[in-house]
């Protein structure tokens, strides 16, 4: 994959039809993600969101059943052409899952795994207390660097992830949920972070909180379901807009809790 | 609670549920005790034959062997030599001087010999644990009218001895070792070909295998192999390994023929069958502890990078591993009972000498129990008894070792 300095954006889905087996699941999605932003994907429960950011990093090839047509351009190259491989993909793009999922190692086996298998070839203590300090988890940890990235609380875990994420200097991160398994405090802590982050990478995030898209996202992306139970992208724009005046009326219900 | 309404619709039954459940959990505790009570009748039973009074007569008083009334134990190699050669035929004496000069011989083994050979101590008659706790007497006062000349002495039959000495055809003097040993082997030989084979394929079932036909076939059949007779295998095992591989199995493709294997019935050719055997159990148990593995694991190390491979070696195997060990550990327990298919590609019933390697004849544990079982003579009950603690000391630290695997690899989870 070749640097395209022409393409301003991050990632861009063009005409993206996504499927489980027969059925279509999303339909003729477009989007562009702008570079170094947050942006928020948010609608109803089974409106295809996930699947979408999943098809970001051809995360959903883990599934036998799901395919893809339509393009997603990362760098002005399509990822699903035959010569582009996965691996590849979701080293650059990386993905902070809901459910906090830290390896059963030690904390600094999670986060220098990734670096490792990749082939890192500097300084791994470096770029452990690196990614954990990015993370904004060093102070909370670095005295036990040995101890189970099972042993921290969920909040904790989860920033883990997010260290072990940008241990491997992804240039998009997708986060499915990231804080829906969390307490406030430690929502709060991961949105903060969410803002640290955007500073180098870009952010996509799915939520469920609309009050968390409203805080931390520069875009929004409103998602729901057609007449035929396959998920559309109602509305796309900067957050701030979507929320204050929609462009459509199931926006407006949605961001309203009038349905959803 | 009967001031609590009845709602309209709704029969008042709740005694009636309780004590319906109530007669379903008797019935359960009922089939736990038989199992219980089934368990503890065999524990008895065995340790029954395997302790008790056994009245040994000797066929020559050995206080008559005293010379100038130095006892037996006490006399010194030369006079022990001598004692051999004017009791045993001169044929058989020149045999034991060609195998090793008596010269050379340590006081212990011409000893031995002395007892074995001249003494002759014979079971004349033996009793079961319970007989010899509750009716001491009555054996005491059988002994005495019976046997005069016998020495009653309480014995147990799994004893040092008995682990170490090879098989005999004189059950005081035999042993499990043989026995023991060519299980050893054979379940070696077993695990070394089931095991790689069987967590590779269970891996290529899980993680590689698609949705395809062929592959539920496939699955469908290994459920199925799972639970075919033993005797099948067996049979299979003959055919194959016996049969058709002999210049393999018999070692002859390596120049190292022992005289004394015959046509391929090796311990190669038994642990292949017995490999046979527990493969499909080792594949069902690697992808049950596979499949155990949290797909968030998974997705967790694809979202960073890493290939199927990676992902496989450095997280799916280290957590499923425990599941694993515990699937092979009982597969291995299941194969060092089976007697049927071991009895098909030819084990041996009596050898005395060790296996030395793949390519020797051998025995095993099962076999060697069910030999001493179906002979006529009431002592080889006592070491049949013996030998299936043996079988069952192994069995039970096989399980403890699974146990001590499962709780050190999930600790680290």
């Amino acid at each position: 994959m070749t640097e395209n300095n022409i393409n301003s954006y991050a990632i861009e889905a063009k005409d993206l039809n996504l499927y489980y087996g027969e059925t279509l699941a999303v339909r003729d999605v477009n989007i562009q993600i702008e570079k170094q932003k947050i942006t928020a994907m948010i609608g109803p429960s089974g409106c295809g969101k996930s699947t979408v950011l999943r098809a970001f990093n051809r995360m959903n090839d883990l599934i036998p059943s799901a395919h893809a047509n339509g393009s997603v351009l990362y760098h002005g190259k399509n990822i699903y052409e035959e010569d582009v491989d996965p691996v590849e993909v979701r080293r650059r793009i990386g993905m902070v899952f809901q459910k906090p999922n830290p390896f059963p190692k030690s904390i600094y086996d999670n986060v220098a795994w990734g670096a490792q298998i990749n082939g890192y070839t500097g300084n791994m203590d470096d770029l452990v207390e690196e990614s954990l300090r990015g993370a904004a988890l060093w102070n909370e940890v670095k005295d036990n660097l040995d101890k189970s990235g099972l042993s921290l609380s969920g909040g904790q875990q989860q920033r883990l992830c997010i260290a072990r994420t940008i241990a491997v200097k992804p240039d998009i991160i997708l986060m499915d949920e990231p804080a829906s398994a969390l307490d406030p405090i430690a929502t709060l802590k991961i949105e903060d972070l969410m803002q640290e982050l955007a500073k180098d990478f870009t952010i996509i995030v799915v939520t469920h909180n609309m009050q968390q898209a409203a805080r931390v996202s520069n875009f929004t992306a409103f998602f729901n379901l057609g007449e035929d139970y396959a998920g559309v992208l109602e509305e796309y724009g900067v957050t701030a807009e979507i929320f204050t005046n929609p462009k459509k009326k199931t926006t407006e219900d949605y961001i309203t809790g009038r349905f959803g | 609670m009967s001031e609590i309404k009845k709602k309209e619709g709704f029969a008042d039954n709740l005694p009636e549920r309780h004590r319906s459940g109530q007669f379903w959990s008797n019935l359960f505790r009922i089939s736990t005790g038989v199992g219980i009570v089934a368990l503890i009748a065999l524990l008895l039973n065995i340790t029954n034959s395997a302790f008790g009074y056994v009245a040994i007569e000797n066929r020559i008083d050995p206080e008559s062997l005293a010379i100038n009334g130095i006892p037996l134990e006490q006399l010194h190699p030369i006079d022990l030599t001598y004692i051999l050669k004017q009791n045993v035929s001169a044929g058989y004496f020149r045999n034991l001087e060609n195998e090793m000069p008596f010269e050379q011989r340590t006081r212990e083994e011409i000893y031995d010999l002395v007892i074995e050979r001249v003494v002759e101590p014979e079971a004349a008659s033996t009793w079961s644990l319970f007989d010899s706790l509750f009716h001491k007497s009555e054996i005491q006062a059988e002994v005495a009218e019976k046997y005069p000349n016998a020495d009653l002495h309480f014995t147990s039959w799994i004893n040092g001895n008995f682990l170490v000495s090879p098989q005999s055809a004189n059950a005081e003097r035999a042993g499990v070792r043989t026995a023991v040993l060519g299980s050893l082997w054979v379940i070696f030989i077993t695990l070394l070909f089931a095991f790689p084979l069987g967590v590779g394929a269970a891996i290529y079932l899980e993680e590689y295998a698609g949705d395809l036909w062929i592959n539920r076939l496939i699955q469908t059949n290994i459920n199925n192999l799972a639970g075919v007779p033993s005797i099948i295998y067996g049979i299979l095992g003959l055919a194959i390994f016996v049969r058709a591989l002999e210049p393999v199995t018999s070692g002859a493709f390596l120049g190292t023929m022992d005289p004394t294997t015959a046509n391929g019935r090796t311990i190669l050719s038994a642990g292949l069958t017995l490999g046979l055997l527990i493969l499909p159990l080792i594949i069902i148990n690697a992808q049950e502890a596979i499949r155990a593995v949290p797909s968030s694991l998974r997705q967790a190390s694809f979202g960073l990078g890493a290939t199927k491979w990676q992902t496989i070696w450095h997280h799916v195997l280290p957590n499923s591993i425990p599941g694993i060990l515990t699937g092979t550990i009982l597969a291995i327990s299941r194969a060092l009972g089976e007697t049927a298919p071991l009895v098909v590609v030819g084990a041996s019933t009596f050898i005395t000498f060790d296996p030395e390697s793949p390519f020797s004849k051998f025995t095993a544990l099962p076999i060697q129990i069910y030999q001493w079982t179906s002979r006529p003579q009431a002592e080889f009950r006592n070491i049949a008894a013996a030998a299936i603690i043996v079988l069952l000391m192994i069995l039970l630290s096989l399980n403890a070792v699974a146990v001590v695997l499962r709780n050190k690899y999930s600790n680290k989870l």
